[in-house]
């Protein structure tokens, strides 16, 4: 094995700081890294890498569970163009989306700010909103059955506060949809406060102590100073949060079932109905890969949207 | 009021900037203890569907329901955990996501460690490529490669096995890109004294960047074993019997077969969010400071 001097090292490390590996190649590392790389490798193939284009191949075959696959081109493609289950489904996943996303950036960008250093306590406080981000989703999802069902905790405040029932959240096409995207947006936007609280306690004091200075109040503040600081965070967790967003599938399977009709079925439960409960391994394959495409796409805009919003110029 | 707000500022910056900081006067402030009060009154509501679960769970089953709501029912009935655990079998599904899910969690450390070693240490051919690979599959979404590993499973005769439940999630690239990024952090100058002492690569991971890089790694034990945890999709699919069933996959089963004994119901419910909100307050000084670096967690 090739040892350098000290000297030598020292220098290499200052040049590459923390930005990266050492580069360039060196006698003896491929060899050594064999025995390292192997273990990951052979999963990362066998789990990852090979179910991904398999998942391609297969969604272009009529592909049951028994019986031999077909080649069907893009017939499963064709059939979701008109399928009105699918058009359905991707509908709600758009709905719970644009409802969603939004609700969560704003609630924990708000709750960040919010558990500034005015308040004692803080980590507690983080700690308790993000509790629900680390339960199991189902365990959520049954709790909130039992409080949104009639004569549940939330019908019977309202009919002992007001003389007035709430309606039947989780039996009315017009309710389930939005008591599915408050059930959600409770149980996940304690991931993103953390993100934007710890982003909050990175900037500069003294950035808007200056703001202060020149007479902005504590909104201009935010939104002039801290805002514009925390972008990169808020593009971050924007793009994370989309992403799950359209994997929607636990909370909707337990909470509802996909219904009343099928005002909740999402595309990841479509997905599921088609593989798991049809067994159509191929059409079930071509809906994950319209999910992807879209991720994809979504992800690629936001990407090129960055530049006209997020401030890297820290 | 002012040298409060003064004080708790200059708190939260470091020393040596503390001094620089005038304190200003801040006007029109609400005083600090009607937004302490106010944010405890907003947490309270926050929690109260878990506490609401926790009353329930401790319920006569005809208590369950009442208007206008009543927080507690005649006796405090804990047998009702003991009824829980009994039914179905729920304690047999606690055991089986223990298992699993500390399987899962060891194999990803160490496969994670050991691919993060070779990408963030070693210098060979095409080793940024293949990282890049790696990190390309971050992006997939798990339901893209479900089907096809439901298939594999089928032909390995895996179905209804721990391993089926394990092995698929535990080489995902997510955990080789966590531990890389904190390894790179550990100075070189500590692994080339090790290698003039002697020392091999195992050595050196093992006692050089391992015992540095103990909160990354706590940080993505803790992630991988509440992922393994909570997962539903997977073993929805994988498993259909008590043997292998899990916590979420229990809790469902639950609902389906008996889902108006809502006290039961929500004794289960409690016992299984326990674990991880367990590990959540006994480690959250790491789970803050990964999600802060990583920015990913457990999505």
């Amino acid at each position: 094995m090739a040892v350098t001097t000290p000297i030598v090292v020292a220098g290499d490390t200052a040049a590459v700081g923390r930005r990266g590996a050492p580069q360039g190649y060196r006698k003896g590392d491929g060899k050594s890294a064999i025995p390292f790389l192997t273990p990951g490798a052979i999963g990362f193939l066998a789990f990852t890498l090979f179910p991904v284009f398999a998942s391609l191949a297969m969604s272009l075959f009529d592909w049951p569970v028994l019986g031999s696959p077909s080649f069907l081109g893009l017939g499963n493609y064709s059939e979701l163009m008109s399928d009105t289950t699918f058009r359905t489904a991707l509908i709600n996943t758009l709905i719970f989306v644009v409802l969603y996303v939004p609700i969560n950036i704003v609630v924990s960008l708000g709750l960040a700010a919010w558990i500034s250093p005015r308040i004692k306590g803080r980590r507690f406080y983080r700690v308790v909103f993000f509790i629900p981000a680390v339960t199991p989703m189902v365990g959520n999802a049954v709790v909130f059955g039992l409080l949104l069902t009639p004569n549940g905790l939330i019908d019977s405040t309202m009919k002992s506060l007001f003389d007035v029932g709430a309606p039947n959240f989780l039996g009315s096409t017009s309710w389930a949809m939005p008591a599915v995207v408050m059930m959600s947006v409770w149980q996940g936007f304690g991931y993103n406060l953390l993100v934007f609280s710890a982003a909050m306690d990175a900037v500069p004091p003294s950035l808007t102590e200056a703001a202060s200075i020149d007479g902005a109040g504590t909104v201009r503040q935010f939104f002039s100073v801290v805002l514009p600081l925390l972008s990169p965070s808020i593009f971050f967790a924007t793009v994370l949060t989309l992403i799950s967003s359209f994997q929607v599938f636990t909370q909707a399977y337990v909470l509802t079932g996909g219904g009343p009709g099928s005002s909740t079925t999402t595309l990841v439960m479509y997905l599921y109905q088609s593989g798991f409960q049809f067994f159509r391994l191929g059409f079930a394959s071509a809906i994950a890969w319209v999910l992807f495409v879209i991720i994809m796409f979504i992800t690629g805009l936001q990407f090129l949207a960055q530049k006209r919003w997020v401030h890297y110029d820290q | 009021m002012t040298s409060d707000v003064a004080s708790a500022r200059s708190a939260a910056l470091p020393p040596t900037a503390a001094g620089a900081v005038t304190p200003t006067t801040p006007r029109r402030r609400r005083p600090r203890w009607v937004s302490q009060t106010l944010l405890t009154i907003v947490a309270l509501i926050f929690l109260a569907p878990l506490v609401w679960m926790i009353l329930t769970a401790l319920k006569a089953g005809g208590e369950v329901f009442s208007t206008p709501p009543r927080p507690f029912g005649d006796a405090l009935l804990w047998g009702n955990f003991s009824e829980a655990l009994a039914y179905l079998p729920f304690g047999r599904f606690l055991l089986n996501t223990l298992l699993v899910a500390t399987l899962g969690t060891l194999i990803t450390l160490a496969t994670s460690a050991l691919s993060a070693y070779a990408f963030s240490r070693l210098r060979f051919r095409f080793r940024d490529g293949i990282f890049f690979l790696y990190l390309g599959t971050l992006m997939v979404p798990q339901e893209v490669v479900v089907v096809p590993m439901f298939l594999i499973m089928q032909r390995l005769g895996w179905v209804n096995t721990f391993q089926a439940l394990i092995l698929p999630w535990a080489f995902t690239a997510f955990g080789t890109f966590l531990l890389r990024q904190f390894f790179l952090t550990v100075p070189m100058e500590l692994e080339e004294a090790a290698k003039i002492d002697g020392c091999g690569h195992w050595r050196i991971l093992r006692s050089v960047i391992a015992p540095v890089a103990a909160p990354a790694f706590a940080v993505l034990a803790v992630f991988t074993f509440i992922n393994y945890w909570n997962s539903f999709l997977w073993p929805l699919i994988i498993t259909n019997d008590v043997s292998t069933t899990t916590v979420p996959l229990g809790l469902n089963l639950f609902l389906g077969q008996n889902g108006q004994e809502w006290q039961l119901l929500m004794a289960a419910a409690t016992i299984s969010m326990a674990p991880t909100v367990l590990l959540v307050l006994v480690l959250q000084k790491y789970l803050v400071r990964g999600i802060a670096l990583s920015g990913l967690g457990g999505r």
